[in-house]
């Protein structure tokens, strides 16, 4: 389970950073969803993927005698989602945005505020 | 209760929403909120100034289970100074700020960022820094493009993707460290990290830090994305993402660096190196624009390099100069881009081969606009004079003669762009603009805009002045931020519960 999910995670990675060098806007966008979601899957691989075992210790007991699932990373990866679910979202309206104002979804032609002097 | 401030400006956020489309009663209410924001702030400080650390384990969950927001001296002096920007910008944006936008959520979202660079500032939990870097961004992200000008809208998307880019990033990065130590809590982080065997995998989380709060604060080579949209907003938004924002990356910087990171020399020696290529880059853009917002924008760079250098050195004196640094950037930064917003309110432009004749017609703002202005360069005894000696000293205390001449250089880059400035637009003889039709001009505002836009400035200017003669109080404070983040004992030990205090 873990070497699936280290692949998906680098595959993850190596598509979002491709997309992000392309031109167009509509891919840039790909690419920041793509490189998010493999930073979640990251720190949810991180946190140690174990099976079966509980998150909370059961009543009466004291300390944890066993391997246990870590609900941290749970939350983390949660609390991420939502954040970059909120930002992607925000991203998204801006490139339509962009768009329509200037009628072209290639990143090359989006100089005006670097050229003009 | 150290989070008061948050608290507070959060409030004043939602409160401000009620209000959504009478303006009047927002500017009132945003300034008298901004005043009250700086008296916590004032507060805190000196509570923190003499009982020393603060802790407050939020939901009582201990540390290093809950999360912890920690006060120590450098937080709260971040927070009292960021609490000032905020109300100069707050009072700027009263006066000069165009209806359209002040209709459409300026102050509640104006008021929503303070509070999160107030968090940032304040907590101490590495994931929960994220979380208030990505309030700010979200903030940043609606005042940049408020108002939707084809210009804005493309800064607007190079600085949304760049900063999405720092933040998942930065994500990736505390995913390492979670794997690392099992926890988030960052003094707890500091120990676990300080015993762990693997040094490679520490080096390569501080790399991976490294670019993405290098993204955030713009330093070489990653700071493309500034010069490309901080000139195209308002000049009061510039002006707070000026002041506080690329400083917000510098303070997680110095953060993370000195307790957690602490001192690797391979770091230090990247850092420097950094700084210097910063310096030069910020330096020389600057000379070649002819946009007064533009300008600004690559001085900023070019100071970010001095920040930069100061860490990098890592030496007791680099760091106390670092924070002198900080401290003096932020008000003057601000400041320097409401100068500009004003001179663009006055004559219509910002084109520094259109402007001039600023001193014939207005000697007494001149004299006053020459405060920010000279003190950026560092002219003594005004308030960037004493930072930079702290730095250039430090240099000569770790024979890093090559860094010190590219700070010498970057002070004389500075010189020359503000020396051109100077020149250009207050003493070469103005020629008559033609008045476009729909713009607001300075003389045909109201005496109360009129004074709401030029007192922020002599605020600022008095408080940079302050910096400059009284300097010996600045130098104490940033003594003490010094030996606090150089040795981080006790910021753990109040963090980790031996010795907690909780009003």
């Amino acid at each position: 389970m873990e070497i699936l999910l280290i692949i998906i995670i680098g595959l993850l990675h190596a598509g979002g950073l491709y997309m992000l060098l392309r031109r167009s806007m509509f891919k840039m966008i790909i690419g920041l969803i793509f490189l998010g979601n493999g930073a979640n899957l990251l720190i949810f691989l991180l946190g140690r993927l174990v099976k079966g075992k509980p998150p909370v210790m059961e009543d009466g007991m004291k300390v944890f005698t066993d391997i246990y699932a870590d609900p941290v990373p749970q939350a983390l990866v949660l609390t991420a989602i939502v954040i970059g679910f909120g930002l992607q979202s925000f991203a998204i309206i801006l490139i339509k945005r962009v768009y329509k104002v200037l009628q072209t979804d290639d990143l090359d032609e989006l100089n005006s505020t670097d050229e003009e002097i | 209760m150290i989070i008061l401030p948050i608290i507070f400006q959060f409030v004043a956020g939602i409160i401000l929403l009620f209000f959504w489309r009478k303006t009047t009663i927002q500017k009132v209410l945003s300034i008298i909120f901004s005043i009250i924001g700086l008296g916590i702030s004032i507060w805190l400080f000196f509570l923190v100034w003499e009982n020393g650390i603060m802790t407050t384990q939020s939901g009582d969950w201990k540390a290093p289970f809950g999360i912890s927001f920690v006060a120590d001296t450098f937080a709260v002096a971040m927070v009292l100074l960021s609490s000032i920007s905020g109300l100069a910008v707050s009072i700027f944006s009263a006066g000069s700020m165009r209806k359209e936008r002040l209709e459409f959520g300026y102050f509640p979202i104006f008021h929503f960022l303070i509070m999160g660079l107030q968090g940032a500032f304040l907590t101490g939990d590495i994931f929960n820094l994220y979380v208030w870097f990505e309030v700010v961004i979200i903030a940043s992200f609606v005042l940049l493009t408020l108002g939707g000008k084809k210009a804005q809208l493309e800064g607007a998307l190079k600085y949304v993707s760049l900063n999405l880019l720092a933040s998942t990033l930065f994500l990736v990065g505390i995913g390492f460290i979670y794997g690392l130590t099992g926890s988030l809590n960052m003094a707890d982080v500091a120990i676990k990290l300080d015993n762990l065997a693997n040094r490679g995998l520490v080096n390569v989380t501080s790399g991976i830090f490294l670019v993405a709060f290098g993204i955030k604060s713009a330093i070489f080579p990653m700071y493309f994305w500034l010069p490309a949209s901080y000139h195209t907003p308002p000049a009061a938004v510039s002006a707070i993402f000026a002041g506080l924002l690329t400083k917000l990356g510098i303070y997680a910087m110095l953060r993370t660096f000195t307790l957690m990171f602490g001192g690797d020399e391979f770091m230090g020696d990247i850092l420097v190196i950094l700084a210097a290529l910063t310096i030069l880059s910020g330096g020389l853009g600057a000379l070649l624009q002819q946009n007064l917002g533009k300008i600004f924008g690559y001085l900023i760079i070019c100071h970010i390099g001095f920040l930069i250098a100061g860490l990098g050195m890592y030496t007791e004196l680099a760091i106390m100069g670092t924070v002198f640094y900080l401290i003096h950037d932020i008000i003057v930064k601000t400041n320097l881009f409401l100068v500009s917003g004003l001179i663009l309110k006055i004559n219509g432009t910002q084109d520094i081969r259109e402007l001039g004749g600023m001193y014939k017609n207005f000697p007494l703002l001149s004299l006053l606009m020459a405060i920010p202005l000279f003190s950026l360069v560092g002219i003594p005894p005004l308030s960037g004079f004493w930072a930079k000696i702290f730095l250039i000293q430090a240099g000569l205390q770790t024979n890093d003669y090559v860094l010190i001449g590219f700070i010498i250089l970057g002070s004389f880059l500075t010189l020359w762009v503000i020396a051109r400035i100077w020149g250009e637009v207050f003493w070469k003889n103005g020629v008559e603009l033609p008045k476009k039709a729909n713009g607001l001009y300075f003389s045909q505002m109201s005496r109360i805009d009129q004074f709401l836009m030029v007192f922020p400035i002599v605020l600022l200017s008095a408080i940079s002045l302050y910096i400059g003669f009284g300097a010996e109080n600045i130098a104490l404070l940033s003594q003490r931020i010094t030996s606090e983040l150089m040795d981080p004992s006790a910021y753990i030990e109040a963090v980790l519960g031996l010795k907690t205090i909780t009003p």
